[in-house]
């Protein structure tokens, strides 16, 4: 294998890894509040359709990738007037939100599909997506306040005794990761594929869900697993190229098996405190109680 | 989302369509919808039509056929495989409506298949890759193991070795007919490794795109997608309804209607050639790629004549022949000459 082939499959790989990357830890720091959004695919849905229409009509890659923020903004803040302030049920209302932005993108792009654009350079979104992971990183483990947004997460009733409003800060982030999910969705319809088709992400939002646990909870690890993924997938792309047998469905399936595997084991108590699911996630918050 | 067009009118006959994707897809959709309009276009108000978009291929399909049945419609065409079983249990319930289930096999007396001899246009597309590439290596993305892929992958082989017998395919199997990000992956994965024509049997234009980017050449699929990557695109093979829609239709309303099998090529304009793009392929190419379109509409070309052996070297179409379509529906093997084998 030459060099220029290495350093092409890598290139390939970063590019096709980054969306899993920038989703998967927007939604590690919802999670880790304590709140599972499962409207990840229904928002990178809305931000990849809304900076594409933006980007066609304003012709700004800058408006286009804010607006595009601002939507996930927008349509995570939805849930979490929902879920924090209506207190309803975490689970039915993040899968509603996907199925809500799925429907709404295509109504929005409606009249966009098949509007050629030039797409944009991919590689300032795929070193921001490293930086990104180093800062929530040093975020949730170096600073007080990433201490306060884990703690909501572990014990919101603890955090609230101790004078921390958890409302504020759980609805903060999930607002954090609808903008980190529209701008995968965005990274999707200007840089990885510049068009606009309804349903393009095509499941990754999924399959950040998934990731958020296989990482059993650690933003180094989501970036991990996110490689792992891309890795594979693209690694067996090539060996099918070069005329190898292999069995890519397996690998297409594996994130899934794994995802499957740590649930199991997470749902012994014990394993759970290792594992380092946030105990308080899915369970809503009343105040005075 | 149900969308009617033209007025009511008592002897209008309704036209129904389950789509599986958008009409806005510029792919596969795109096309049955461009034959609807034109179907429209050419019966008049002897007809109105409609459409069901966005129809998954399960249980969601009973529903939406039914809801057209329902309503009156005297015709409905369902445009994917997987309405195969959908299509015939509710066809059943209503033996007086006419139903067409596009690239199916399974024929009733209310129930008539349709398809298209795509190969015609992928033999065309060898021909002129077998004179394009510079490496000697065709990038070749396709969906899933079908016979109606592999039929197009061996077909687009033997034109193209016939040019050049040294001629390379990488194929990549990407299990999707749609998602824009892995077929692109797919085509950088096949232009990083020496590819520097790429075909797709894919949806989006999303290969194209990439083929654009890095500078080498593509086939579009199902459309022309010309416009999405000028400098890339070479042809494509589009899918041209509209002419059957509006003869079925027209047989529904002057009573004449029948079930039975139809699968044209070329020579009925089910399969039509994209304009060859005229700034990168040289006229002596597009010439003998409108004559190769010539030969398979006056039937002295086939893509499958003989001698035609498999990977292991036996002789499956003798010299002299052509394959029999029964042979070509269940395609499930590489011809000689093609590395790697089809996924189980």
């Amino acid at each position: 294998m030459s060099i220029e082939l290495i350093i092409g499959i890598l290139q390939i790989i970063l590019i096709a890894t980054t969306p899993l990357v920038f989703a998967g830890i927007g939604e590690l720091v919802t999670e880790k509040s304590g709140v599972l959004n499962l409207g990840v695919e229904g928002m990178m849905l809305v931000g990849a359709v809304t900076a594409f229409v933006t980007l066609v009509i304003t012709g700004s890659y800058f408006l286009a990738f804010f607006i595009s923020i601002f939507s996930g903004v927008v349509m995570s803040g939805l849930f979490a007037i929902l879920v924090l302030f209506l207190m309803s049920n975490q689970i039915a209302t993040g899968l509603a939100l996907t199925i809500f932005g799925i429907g709404l993108s295509s109504m929005l792009g409606k009249e966009y599909i098949g509007t050629p654009i030039d797409g944009l350079s991919p590689w300032f979104f795929v070193i921001f997506s490293f930086v990104i992971v180093f800062i929530i990183s040093y975020f949730f483990y170096k600073t007080k306040a990433g201490l306060i947004l884990r703690a909501v997460g572990e014990s919101h009733n603890s955090a609230h005794a101790l004078g921390y409003s958890v409302v504020k800060i759980r609805f903060l982030s999930i607002l954090f990761g609808g903008s980190m999910c529209a701008l995968a969705g965005s990274y999707i319809s200007i840089c990885y594929a510049p068009m606009w088709q309804e349903g393009m992400t095509a499941g990754r939002g999924w399959i950040a869900l998934a990731l958020v646990v296989f990482a059993t909870w650690k933003p180094e690890r989501v970036l991990i697993g996110a490689y792992i993924f891309g890795g594979v997938t693209i690694l067996q792309m090539n060996l099918q190229a070069l005329g190898l047998r292999f069995p890519g469905q397996f690998f297409s399936m594996a994130p899934y098996l794994a995802t499957i595997v740590v649930l199991v084991l997470i749902s012994s108590n014990k394993l759970r405190i290792k594992l380092s699911a946030p105990a308080s996630l899915t369970i809503p918050f009343y105040k005075g109680r | 989302m149900i969308f009617a067009f033209g007025s009511a009118n008592a002897d209008q006959k309704k036209v129904g369509f389950i789509y599986i994707g958008p009409p806005g897809d510029h792919g596969w959709t795109y096309m049955h919808d461009v034959g609807r309009k034109y179907m429209e276009s050419q019966l008049g108000d002897s007809i109105t039509s409609t459409y069901i978009e966005n129809v998954p291929e399960n249980a969601d399909a009973v529903r939406a056929i039914r809801k057209l049945a329902d309503s009156g419609h005297d015709l409905i065409f369902t445009t994917s495989f997987n309405y195969m079983d959908q299509t015939h249990e509710v066809a059943k319930d209503f033996p007086d409506i006419k139903f067409e289930h596009a690239t199916g096999y399974m024929q009733a007396d209310n129930v008539a298949t349709y398809s298209a001899r795509f190969y015609e246009g992928r033999m065309i597309e060898g021909h002129i890759a077998g004179h394009m590439s510079k490496t000697g290596t065709i990038g070749y993305i396709a969906s899933f193991p079908i016979p109606e892929v592999v039929r197009g992958i061996n077909a687009f082989y033997l034109a193209a070795a016939k040019v050049n017998p040294d001629i390379k395919m990488k194929i990549i199997w990407v299990f999707t007919w749609y998602d824009p990000g892995k077929e692109a992956d797919a085509a950088n994965t096949l232009i990083n490794q020496g590819a520097d024509i790429i075909v797709q049997h894919t949806d989006t234009y999303a290969p194209c795109q990439a083929a654009q980017k890095a500078g080498v050449y593509a086939f579009g699929q199902a459309s022309n997608q010309e416009e999405f990557c000028p400098d890339a695109h070479l042809t494509s093979i589009e899918d041209i309804w509209g002419p059957y829609y509006a003869a079925r239709a027209k047989a529904v309303v002057d009573g004449t209607w029948s079930s039975g099998d139809t699968w044209d090529g070329m020579d009925k304009g089910m399969v039509v050639m994209s304009p060859y793009n005229t700034k990168l392929m040289p006229s002596s190419l597009i010439q003998e790629a409108v004559n190769m379109e010539v030969g398979i509409k006056d039937g002295t070309l086939h893509p499958f004549t003989g001698p035609i052996y498999n990977q292991a070297g036996e002789l499956v179409v003798p010299e002299g022949e052509v394959a029999p379509d029964g042979m070509l529906l269940g395609m499930n093997f590489y011809v000689q000459g093609i590395d790697g084998e089809v996924p189980q």
